[in-house]
């Protein structure tokens, strides 16, 4: 009895509520704490607001990594969801059972404009597009020290063996070669993730096997090449004295300042170190993790970020219109320009004329045919959770290449099984 | 013995048995049906005792529950020995005693997680205090959170440093309700400083050291958010205990495989602490 009178005062509230605020609607919205991402918000909130002064946003922050996973998931099964939230397309967008919590969006005009590569990521299993692209897309590889890479006269590397020889010769010159911060331990997995594009070159058909429990790391050799890499680097000790604590910020700072000749990141750190390292933005250069053969040599590339819209949201339709306004050209080169570290998704969509050196560095990999490849976890549903722990192990010296491919295969069941996958 | 009959009605307990109920009872209830399920926030599908025996081939498992044991008999063993060496140090009229005895305390009121995240800094192999420190004097510091043989160590003595200070209150409680007689007795038959300790304090203490080493086990063995704050079970899977093996698949989204992990925790915990809870008591009739 008491329970219903409050649900009654509450309806009643609400209502009132509603009926003050009728004027205007206030979307809230939700994104993690990169840098980047809130960059991006702001100027398309503000541009938003400046078009419709009668919507106002109510934005919210949260982790990133496994915890904003769970955050998002959470929320999302209780009905407390965001009207707005941005999370990651690909695997992770799919483990969100899309075709039951979130909006179809595939009616919005805008969405005739995004890319087809981005389109099929943020696609559910009944066929309806449920994401808009938030973001640039980035590429996995390594960031490099211009200045030390002048100095010492060295030459972008297109192998593997010839990226170990600038190593050594970084090390002779008494810098760090190679910057490690496992204190972030997802700063561990670089070297294994962004050497996809080198294996989908040998093994084309990697990625459906694997899905179908037909290939593994441990019996592929060209997929075990990325936990040797790993090894190779930890043997040849060219990384800093603290690899074991230093964090993701310190590695940026690093390979920014010339500290350290090499650091393995995705190019989202572009961004972070715009803001705090803006003299030694223009000494950072980025390749693609070089491979066996150089006439091979290509770039992984990770998608960007969607925004999404809860199916069961008080405002879809505001919502809805404000994630088509920015599908546009017009909301994409704002972010473009806030955020100038890699190509955007939507057609006809530029960057701007000034771009870090980075970026530019990155361009002719989109630019050539064939030049890029999707990472593993775009093209499958199976990442296992303990790869983060398996890579800080080979880099650390705790396990061989070998043995951690074998263990990360047995995560990846874990993982197969755990989703309920046919034929594992 | 004869059944009196309660002056108070049974509804008296009422709110009590609601609360519990529903915030302990059925989520327990619960915890066992999920932890036979493939759970994923969205759906639920039964699955039998797959969960446990997939958490069972978890390759860190055993090294977990081993750690888990060393890491709860370790701490608790300390606790109980330096806190009642403290509490005999902080009651025997040493100067600036009351002072002492709330700096001692001063640990257990701090966050955990704010400890945790100031030994990392502390703890940096290069650029944190304690290393920093060892170079000034000639010795090369260990990484102590860094290196796997010995992360979970450099744990167990933070732990140590944040609990020991409740053990002390406890044992200067203990302390306080021995008899000065039995001290007077035993100095009158010419017992020495040493005997005093160990035939009459240790022994007449021992309600407090039963609390001390069950309350510490307790502790140690769902021990979490110290080893999370601070090593996330790393470098690698070294310093990982059952807790934080548990929390690593909830965040992965394998809510029904973390349930069952908790379940597994639960039994432990109490296979290890009831005997030990009973034993204590007999032991204590017999004094």
């Amino acid at each position: 009895m008491k329970f219903a009178r409050g649900s009654i005062l509450a309806a009643a509230m609400l209502a009132l509520s509603s009926s003050i605020a009728h004027a205007g609607v206030t979307l809230s919205v939700l994104i993690d704490t990169n840098p980047e991402s809130i960059a991006s918000l702001d100027v398309l909130t503000k541009a938003y607001k400046e078009k419709n002064p009668d919507v106002s946003f109510d934005v919210e922050q949260r982790a990133g990594g496994s915890e904003g996973d769970n955050i998002v998931k959470t929320r999302l099964a209780t009905g407390e969801m965001a009207d707005v939230f941005e999370y990651n397309s690909g695997s992770l967008f799919q483990a969100l059972k899309p075709e039951r919590t979130l909006a179809d969006l595939s009616d919005l005009k805008s969405e005739a404009d995004v890319r087809d590569i981005f389109r099929k990521v943020v696609t559910g299993p009944d066929g309806k597009v449920r994401g808009m692209p938030f973001g640039p897309a980035m590429g996995g590889g390594i960031f490099y020290n211009r200045k030390i890479y002048a100095d010492l006269g060295l030459k972008v590397p297109k192998t593997w063996a010839e990226f170990m020889a600038n190593n050594e010769k970084i090390k002779a010159a008494g810098k760090v070669a190679v910057a490690q911060t496992y204190g972030d331990t997802w700063t561990s997995q670089l070297f294994v993730l962004a050497d996809y594009y080198n294996v989908q070159a040998q093994v084309p058909n990697f990625a459906a096997d694997y899905t179908a429990n037909k290939a593994k790391y441990a019996t592929t050799p060209a997929a075990m090449r990325g936990f040797e890499h790993l090894e190779e680097v930890f043997k040849a000790k060219v990384s800093n004295a603290d690899f074991g604590a230093a964090k993701f910020n310190d590695g940026l700072r690093m390979v920014a300042t010339g500290e350290a000749g090499h650091y393995p990141m995705l190019t989202f750190g572009i961004g972070t170190i715009q803001q705090n390292y803006p003299d030694n933005l223009k000494d950072l250069g980025f390749f693609a993790q070089p491979g066996d053969d150089a006439s091979k040599n290509g770039l992984t590339i990770w998608m960007p970020a969607a925004l999404y819209v809860p199916a069961n949201s008080k405002n879809v339709a505001e919502a809805k219109k404000f994630v088509d306004w920015v599908g546009t050209k017009e909301a994409c080169e704002l972010m473009a320009k806030a955020v100038p570290s890699g190509p955007y998704l939507i057609k006809d969509c530029n960057l701007p004329k000034d771009i870090p050196q980075a970026v530019a560095d990155m361009l002719p990999y989109f630019d050539k045919d064939g030049g890029t490849a999707p990472a593993l976890e775009f093209l499958s549903p199976i990442k296992g959770p303990a790869l983060e722990q398996i890579t800080v192990e080979v880099g650390s010296g705790i396990r061989s290449a070998k043995d951690a491919a074998a263990l990360y295969d047995q995560d990846v069941q874990k993982q197969a099984k755990q989703l309920g996958l046919p034929n594992w | 013995m004869s059944r009196t009959k309660s002056p108070y009605p049974y509804w008296f307990i009422l709110p009590a048995a609601v609360i519990f109920t529903v915030l302990f009872l059925v989520p327990t209830l619960a915890s066992f049906w999920f932890s036979l399920t493939r759970w994923d926030l969205f759906s639920v599908e039964f699955i039998g005792i797959e969960n446990y025996r997939q958490f069972f081939r978890e390759p860190f498992l055993i090294q977990g529950l081993f750690n888990t044991v060393i890491y709860a008999v370790t701490t608790s063993a300390a606790k109980t020995v330096l806190g009642l060496l403290l509490a005999v140090l902080l009651t025997s009229g040493l100067w600036g005693q009351g002072f002492l005895r709330t700096v001692m305390f001063f640990p257990v009121l701090v966050s955990t997680i704010g400890v945790g995240i100031t030994f990392t800094v502390l703890m940096h192999p290069t650029r944190g205090i304690i290393n920093v420190a060892l170079a000034a004097i000639g010795i090369h510091g260990p990484g102590w959170l860094t290196d796997p043989t010995l992360a979970l160590y450099s744990v167990v003595l933070v732990d140590v440093w944040k609990g020991i200070g409740l053990a002390t209150v406890i044992y200067i409680a203990g302390l306080a309700s021995i008899s000065p007689e039995y001290y007077e007795a035993a100095r009158i038959d010419g017992a020495t400083r040493t005997q005093l300790f160990f035939r009459v304090t240790v022994p007449l203490v021992k309600p407090a050291t039963v609390t001390v080493v069950t309350l510490s086990l307790i502790g140690g063995l769902r021990s979490f958010d110290l080893i999370w704050a601070m090593t996330r079970g790393g470098p690698g899977f070294s310093s990982d205990v059952l807790a934080s093996v548990i929390y690593k698949q909830y965040q992965a989204g394998f809510y029904g495989l973390s349930t069952a992990g908790n379940v597994i925790l639960f039994a432990l915990i109490a296979v290890i602490i009831l005997p030990l809870t009973l034993w204590f008591n007999r032991k204590e009739v017999e004094l």
